[in-house]
């Protein structure tokens, strides 16, 4: 007995002083809400909102910065693992007609297949924040009648990661801007590089066949839908094309480790000396310095094949469904704000959209240490605005590709069909999507 | 002993003063209890009825009702199509490929695992030292979330980096494509649903073994019956219906599988050549990913059939398997 007394003892002291410390939280934040402008309805009426997002947006401190400058508004974050989970929970709440979140993060591969149903969100458009992105970004979530879907909130510009460890062994130069000139030029001048680099070394030239096949379908205008909405991915010469040009260099060449995209051998792998190259988002450094810890050698070039290209980013949307819209798109504006923009670019690095984000000190000056010291801030502001424009992707893109990815991996990775037999699969795969 | 003589007491104070005869004043009444007598058992069984209408019965119906339709999963019903969606399934190769892994995987669990568990069961049902320690044991693997056994697991069975491949490839052998290939990806998946179900189904047949008289062990035994006898003679026969209710509940289980196959790569779509696609992960893509609830409803209803069927069949199987034993002995 006298045991279990002290043992009851120890919760309840504990308990006292988990709630003395978080009292002395909520103090400080109450503090710094007094010296912001109270925008916030104040009436004492208490809103809740709840946005939505997919792995790293880096919004945790922001959103608690928003609910001490606005008394009243209480934020709660959802957040999902993948995009694709986050995806098949919003497909599930609109057609249900609930559940959704005041604001939905949404993927730019799969915002399109959005546009289809106008009704079910919030016109976001509002003569303030014009300009205040890309022009392709914004374009990408107006439909034709001037609706503005959704906010942008990060790009993905790509530059080129590379082992310059690797590159040395090879008698490759290892200098970052060494590195940007050999790289410079076309696809067929990368692929060409790599076939000098793995006659000279044990590696592979780059990740996976899947990873070249998003960077280079993202540079097609109309890849697997037309204009006017027509399927026409099997049918496009230019598809084929770069569906031979890839698998030709992945398994032709031998230039690709044959990995799966985020599968669990693709994750060891950055433990060892697999390949050399990627191709490199953003938010792809993130992904590297996690997998890669303690492996030494890594840079990144300001470098893309091709011209400029951009894998992923998001947007902020408001569905229709939720209570309190004015205030969830008041919210979103905020979020996607540059200045708030460049702080979640601090925190997880996120590149921002808004064309003022990149004039920030804060992102031009900033530097990778794991990418030995690279000046990651100005080499991404480069990246993106060798950018000129972002692909058109149709409701169905996010399917087709699916089912694309899908053929290169039978090819690179499973290697249970050749290019033909597996572009033969897809074809009857895009034509049961109807 | 104690419990025993309370309940020998005499039992005369249940049934308390009898009911007098229907008297001209209790007519009345007596035709309200007629009333009772006749309609309030439905009652009392109807919270069952009712909950299997609404949870069971009424989805079952108006998934049928979704399928004779083309149904998006946000724009809700579409146009009546008739039985067009389950033309377009049963002519598409996707549901057969599908199918054929389903029915594989099936059989590569549900067959070593009945087995193994006989076998665990049997091997628990002994005397031994710290028995509640080994039979919660075996239950343990159940009581891991299934998506923390299906990350272990898809680590053991990377391709290249995998455990079991640097194992094979440190003794000397070639490794397993365990995602590429398609009969691996279908023995790996079956491991994993073998390690959690295995346990629980050996505890089931465990509580039935506790309940065979212990005296005819004792006199096959005197008889010079030994143990590997005596488990076909004795305990095979006396566990018949357990046995049977295993196998019931496995098929079910088994022909319905998602989150094992699901889990086994970073897409949850069963490989990008179908190697291990599922009915129920291709119903999933079909409703969550293209968003064709139709479609998916047309899968969900033909997967209920095959159910239907599978289960008949095993009924079929094991009576007949029971009546000729039964004549046997």
């Amino acid at each position: 007995m006298q045991s279990s007394k002290h043992i009851y003892y120890l919760l309840a002291s504990s308990t006292a002083l988990t709630l003395a410390l978080t009292a002395c939280g909520d103090g400080d934040n109450g503090a710094s809400a007094d010296d912001g402008d109270d925008t916030g309805s104040g009436s004492g009426r208490q809103i809740e909102l709840s946005v939505a997002t997919f792995n790293e947006f880096g919004y945790e401190e922001l959103l608690k910065e928003y609910e001490a400058d606005n008394p009243g508004i209480k934020v709660t974050h959802v957040k999902a693992d993948t995009a694709d989970n986050a995806r098949a929970a919003l497909r599930n709440s609109l057609g249900a007609n609930s559940g959704a979140s005041d604001i939905e993060g949404m993927e730019v591969d799969w915002v399109v297949e959005f546009k289809q149903y106008p009704d079910k969100f919030a016109d976001l458009a509002d003569p303030e924040v014009e300009g205040r992105w890309f022009d392709w970004k914004t374009e990408a979530v107006t439909l034709e009648d001037g609706k503005l879907m959704g906010y942008g909130t990060d790009i993905g510009p790509e530059a080129i990661c590379y082992r310059a460890d690797l590159f040395e062994a090879a008698g490759l130069p290892t200098d970052r801007e060494e590195v940007a000139e050999l790289l410079e030029g076309s696809w067929e001048n990368y692929f060409e590089v790599g076939k000098d680099f793995v006659a000279n070394s044990d590696a592979a030239w780059y990740d996976s066949a899947g990873a070249l096949w998003q960077g280079m379908i993202n540079q097609i205008d109309y890849a697997y839908e037309d204009a006017d909405g027509n399927i026409v991915a099997a049918s496009n010469p230019e598809v084929r094309a770069i569906y031979d040009q890839v698998l030709q260099a992945s398994v032709e060449d031998e230039l690709s480790a044959g990995l799966a995209l985020w599968s669990p051998d693709y994750t060891a792998s950055f433990q060892k000396d697999e390949f050399a190259t990627m191709l490199c988002p953003g938010w792809m450094l993130g992904i590297i310095e996690g997998n890669a810890a303690g492996v030494e050698g890594w840079d990144v070039a300001n470098v893309f094949p091709g011209g400029g290209g951009v894998w992923g980013g998001s947007y902020l949307t408001v569905p229709a469904q939720g209570d309190n819209i004015e205030e969830a798109t008041k919210l979103a504006k905020w979020l996607t704000a540059p200045e708030q923009q460049v702080k979640a670019f601090e925190a997880k690095g996120t590149f921002p959209s808004q064309l003022e984000a990149l004039d920030s000190d804060v992102l031009l000056e900033s530097t990778n240490a794991f990418f030995n010291d690279a000046p990651t801030g100005q080499i991404f502001v480069d990246r993106a605005e060798a950018v000129k424009a972002q692909p058109v992707k149709g409701p169905r893109y996010f399917d087709i590709n699916t089912a694309l990815q899908d053929a290169i991996t039978r090819v690179d990775v499973d290697q249970t069909d050749d290019p033909e037999s597996s572009w033969a699969k897809f074809v009857s795969a895009v034509e049961a999507l109807g | 002993m104690t419990v025993g003589a309370t309940t020998t007491a005499p039992p005369a104070t249940t049934a308390g003063p009898l009911p007098a005869p229907a008297s001209p004043k209790r007519e009345r009444r007596g035709r309200r209890s007629g009333v009772d007598v006749r309609f309030s058992p439905y009652l009392y069984i109807a919270p069952f009825f009712v909950l299997f209408a609404v949870t069971g019965l009424f989805p079952l119906l108006y998934t049928g009702w979704v399928a004779l339709h083309d149904w998006d999963q946000i724009m809700g019903q579409g146009e009546f199509v008739g039985l067009d969606n389950f033309v377009a399934v049963l002519t598409g190769s996707a549901f057969w490929r599908a199918f054929t892994n389903t029915v594989s995987i099936f059989v590569l669990s549900s067959v070593p695992q009945i087995a193994a568990a006989l076998l665990i069961a049997t091997a628990l049902d002994r005397n031994l030292r710290a028995k509640t320690l080994w039979r919660m044991g075996v239950l343990l693997p159940y009581v891991v979330a299934p998506v923390a056994v299906a990350l272990i697991f898809s680590n053991l069975f990377a391709d290249r980096f995998g455990l079991i491949n640097a194992l094979l490839e440190t003794v000397g052998l070639e490794p397993v494509r365990w995602h590429s290939d398609r009969f691996a990806s279908h023995v790996a998946i079956a491991t994993m649903v073998n390690f959690r179900w295995t346990g629980y189904n050996a505890l089931i047949l465990l509580a039935a073994m506790q309940a065979v008289p212990r005296d005819l062990y004792e006199q096959a035994a005197i008889d010079g019956a030994n143990a590997w006898r005596q488990f076909w003679a004795i305990t095979v026969p006396m566990l018949r219906p357990t046995i049977i209710f295993v196998i019931i509940t496995s098929t079910i289980g088994g022909l319905q599988i998602f989150d094992e196959p699901r889990m086994f790569d970073q897409y949850g779509r069963g490989g990008a050549d179908q190697q291990w696609q599922t009915l129920t992960i291709y119903l999933y893509e079909l409703g969550w990913t293209r968003s064709d609830f139709g479609m998916a409803s047309a899968v969900a209803w033909l997967l209920f059939l095959i159910i239907v069927g599978f289960g008949i069949v095993n009924y079929l199987i094991t009576r007949r398997i029971a009546t000729a034993e039964g004549k046997k002995s």
